[in-house]
């Protein structure tokens, strides 16, 4: 690469492919072994020129080297961008957390923008009070921080018929990772009096598509939080600004976006939801309903097919991403070999309850093609099954809820590939 | 929720926890002083076992008192937003439809995603059919063949479509559309009017198809357990690759065009409204571009989002895409199906024309398939053409 080269994006990419192209050898270091490496020997313009001042970004952003590491869409998935889904580029991110920006998006009547000045949020229903808060008031309640995944129950939900797309962006990037700052909903829910027979809360949200879910009492009182904070910032407008509910474990879809009102109920609604969505449809032509938690899941995120091994043999890191519904993550096994042979993989980071786990396997590549997989182990004793074993009980067309085993072929050029093996 | 130790959130909760209970020491020794105790937390452990075990362990708020925060809803402001129904008819307002005014509101207002008989246009919902499907290799979920309740119909319609101008359908309107979905799907007869007092009546053909999530007992045990480690099996052969189905986007093409929304989302706030094509208009002879009325526009032109793409990379959706509409020819763009009646239509979308078209569309159009009412106001009309204007250019 170049490195007087002033578009970073051009000559990486050039890079990546030049890599590729040479079978795996680093083009940069025969260069320096010969006249010194011009990274060095030259002297380059951010070394001579002034930087940019502190009034240049009053709201940083990435450096532009990095503009690839973005959310991205397959278009073809649903009929309208404004009802549709976009991905997390997992495999450029490392460590627990996403970045509020790079969250993934799914909204079903486009991401509202609205004024917190003018949201409420109503309780009602089967309560002794029925309330309604402005976002000030809430501001007023005791809030706790907590890092939680967030999963659509849909991803990996294109993989039920065999491997289909190639980037764990594509096949498991409906997945988020951050730390909320919310008011615990039960807090809220005791300001207005649940009264005995109140069992189901139904929240909504206050967009196009004016969200709703049935949860359970039990859930709602355990650890839902009312959050209006993500990563230590506002929540952004497509995560539900300015104000959502935060339902750990549970599928992303109950995770009420834009939360306007929260109805106390004796019975479940069967909602749209619900029942046409997010339910798993079966062979025999029964559906489960109300399949809300998220089973125990992990994917290696690089190597994979948008980050091939471009350094050739020797030293390679093996990185990751587990998280369960049920609890922590206290392993993960990684094979190179399509599974005849497992090693556990090196957990790194906090272990914190329903968030994500980083996992690391760190190898020196003898060049030869490898079949990566990973299989974790959640808290409850849970173990993250085949893509096969879970066909075996629901069949292919149950959509939701795939947290199969999935394996990338990575051939001698070090380029890796979607694939199922034997 | 787990009573393990986290690594966040005990922090701040244990300090309030300790000054709380240095309070209750000074109370114990020189005594008054419960309401500085009371100042310093809302609700510390009671013992000082209690304290340290908070400030080790707790990450969550004790408090279950009430803080008297909020104002009690009134009950017309609940009237407004509590419109969800359940399967037992539960939060159904007052009000008929039949199957024939069904079709009408139908035909004006969904079928443009939908298709005239539910078949669903592009990758828009099927509404209908689909029976005995559900054991096929290729299910068709529709209202008929898999909706459990009717409620769902009637509360997902009321609360959410038409697509782009939600809640805008009356109680009447409502039942009269779930009606129509009933016949196209055989389960009613052509002179069936749908009420609330028969709503509970109704029963969907796959109310029975579903049953609570048993993950618990028909999966979990199987996947519990050591698995193997080692000799695990003789030999690994692919059996199946994404490469050949060739269905992931093309990584050049679509990192570029997120990549600008990607900077526009990272940028300061203000620097959302206003696309900058005031210049471009200029050269070309116009008169200036009022930046405030584009602004207004691009307001207004989100009624028009659900169907009408404008701008760098537009494309035809379930609307034709508007770049350069000000000014083009009626029914002029490549690979969009317009209705028979646009494209018999002659001249070009001048401002006074496209005023008259967006102000009433079915009047001036008569069989146009755009589902649009209209924009009753001039200045939404001045506005939003000024946007297309600056935005498709």
């Amino acid at each position: 690469m170049s490195a007087s080269d002033k578009s970073g994006t051009a000559s990486r990419r050039t890079f990546l492919k030049g890599a590729l192209a040479a079978g795996g050898a680093v083009a940069g270091a025969g260069a320096a072994r010969a006249a010194g490496d011009p990274a060095i020997t030259q002297i380059q313009p951010w070394m001579q020129e002034l930087g940019d001042g502190v009034d240049v970004a009053p709201y940083g952003k990435p450096s532009e080297y990095e503009d690839q590491v973005i959310r991205r869409t397959v278009e073809w998935l649903t009929a309208d961008p404004v009802s549709s889904i976009n991905f997390t580029p997992l495999h450029d991110l490392d460590g627990i957390i996403t970045p509020n920006g790079l969250c993934f998006e799914r909204h079903h009547g486009g991401a509202a923008h609205i004024d917190p000045a003018e949201h409420r949020l109503m309780i009602n229903g089967l309560v002794d009070t029925p309330l309604v808060f402005t976002m000030e008031d809430i501001m007023r309640f005791p809030r706790e921080n907590h890092v939680y995944f967030l999963e659509c129950a849909a991803n990996s939900g294109m993989e039920w018929r065999g491997a289909q797309l190639n980037g764990c962006q594509f096949t498991h990037g409906m997945i988020h990772n951050v730390m909320y700052t919310g008011v615990p909903l039960r807090l809220l829910l005791n300001e207005a009096g649940i009264k005995s027979e109140g069992k189901w809360i139904l929240p909504e949200g206050a967009d196009a598509a004016a969200m709703t879910r049935s949860i359970p009492m039990e859930k709602a009182l355990d650890d839902c939080l009312v959050a209006f904070k993500m990563n230590g910032e506002a929540l952004r407008v497509e995560q539900g600004y300015p104000l959502r509910l935060v339902v750990p474990g549970w599928e992303g879809n109950m995770w009420i976006k834009w939360l306007r009102r929260i109805e106390v109920g004796d019975k479940p609604w069967h909602h749209r939801e619900e029942t046409s969505k997010y339910t798993d449809l079966f062979p025999d032509g029964k559906a489960r309903r109300f399949t809300w938690e998220m089973d125990a899941k992990s994917v290696i995120t690089s190597p994979s097919p948008q980050a091939p091994i471009t350094h050739g043999p020797g030293p390679l890191v093996i990185k990751g991403l587990a998280w369960s519904g049920r609890g922590t993550i206290p392993r993960v096994d990684v094979t190179i070999d399509g599974g005849k042979t497992w090693a556990q993989a090196r957990m790194s980071g906090p272990s914190l309850d329903k968030s994500m786990h980083a996992f690391y396997l760190d190898i020196k590549w003898d060049g030869q093609p490898l079949y990566l997989q990973s299989r974790a182990h959640d808290s409850t004793g849970y173990v993250q099954p085949t893509k096969q074993a879970l066909r075996e009980i629901r069949g292919v067309n149950s959509i939701y809820h795939n947290n199969g085993i999935q394996t990338w072929y990575v051939n001698e050029q070090g380029v890796a590939e979607n694939v199922e093996v034997s | 929720m787990s009573k393990s130790l986290k690594l966040f959130g005990g922090a701040f909760l244990g300090t309030a926890a300790v000054l709380a209970a240095a309070a209750n020491f000074a109370d114990g020794t020189i005594a008054s002083l419960p309401d500085q105790a009371s100042r310093m937390a809302l609700n510390a452990p009671a013992d000082m076992d209690g304290m340290f075990i908070a400030a080790a362990q707790a990450d969550e708020v004790p408090a279950d008192a009430k803080l008297g925060l909020g104002r009690e809803a009134l009950a017309e402001e609940i009237a407004v937003w509590d419109i969800d129904v359940r399967p037992d008819g539960t939060g159904l307002p007052e009000g008929s439809g039949d199957v024939m005014t069904g079709e009408e509101i139908f035909v004006e207002s969904c079928a443009v995603c939908h298709g005239d008989f539910g078949e669903g246009v592009g990758r828009w919902p099927v509404l209908t059919g689909g029976f005995n499907s559900l054991t096929k290799d290729r299910p068709v979920k529709t209202t008929g063949s898999y909706w459990p309740y009717l409620s769902t119909v009637y509360d997902y319609i009321n609360r959410a479509m038409p697509f782009g101008n939600a809640q805008s359908l009356q109680p009447d309107d409502v039942y009269a559309i779930t009606a129509y979905l009933l016949y196209m799907n055989d389960l009613v007869d052509e002179d069936f009017t749908l009420s609330r007092e028969n709503f509970a009546g109704v029963e969907m053909p796959n109310a029975e198809g579903f049953y609570m999530d048993d993950r618990a007992e028909t999966e979990i045990p199987v996947f519990t357990g050591e698995p193997c480690m080692e000799a695990c099996k003789d030999t690994v052969e692919i059996t199946m690759r994404a490469a050949v189905l060739d269905v992931t986007p093309d990584e050049t093409a679509a990192a570029e065009a997120a990549a600008d929304t990607a900077e526009d989302e990272a940028a300061a706030p203000e620097s959302e409204a206003a696309p900058d094509a005031a210049p471009a208009s200029e050269s070309d002879g116009h008169a200036a571009i009022d930046p405030a009325l584009v602004e207004a526009g691009e307001k207004v032109f989100k009624k028009c989002k659900a169907c009408h793409q404008i701008g760098d990379g537009a494309k035809n959706r379930t609307g034709p895409q508007l770049n350069n509409v000000v000014g083009r020819e009626v029914a002029a763009v490549d690979g969009f199906k317009y209705s028979k009646t646009l494209d018999a239509m002659e001249g070009v979308w001048d401002e006074e024309a496209l005023s008259a078209f967006l102000a009433n569309p079915k009047a001036y159009a008569k069989g146009t398939r755009m589902s649009f009412a209209g924009l009753r106001k001039p200045e939404d009309l001045a506005a939003i053409i000024a946007y297309m204007k600056a935005a498709g250019q």
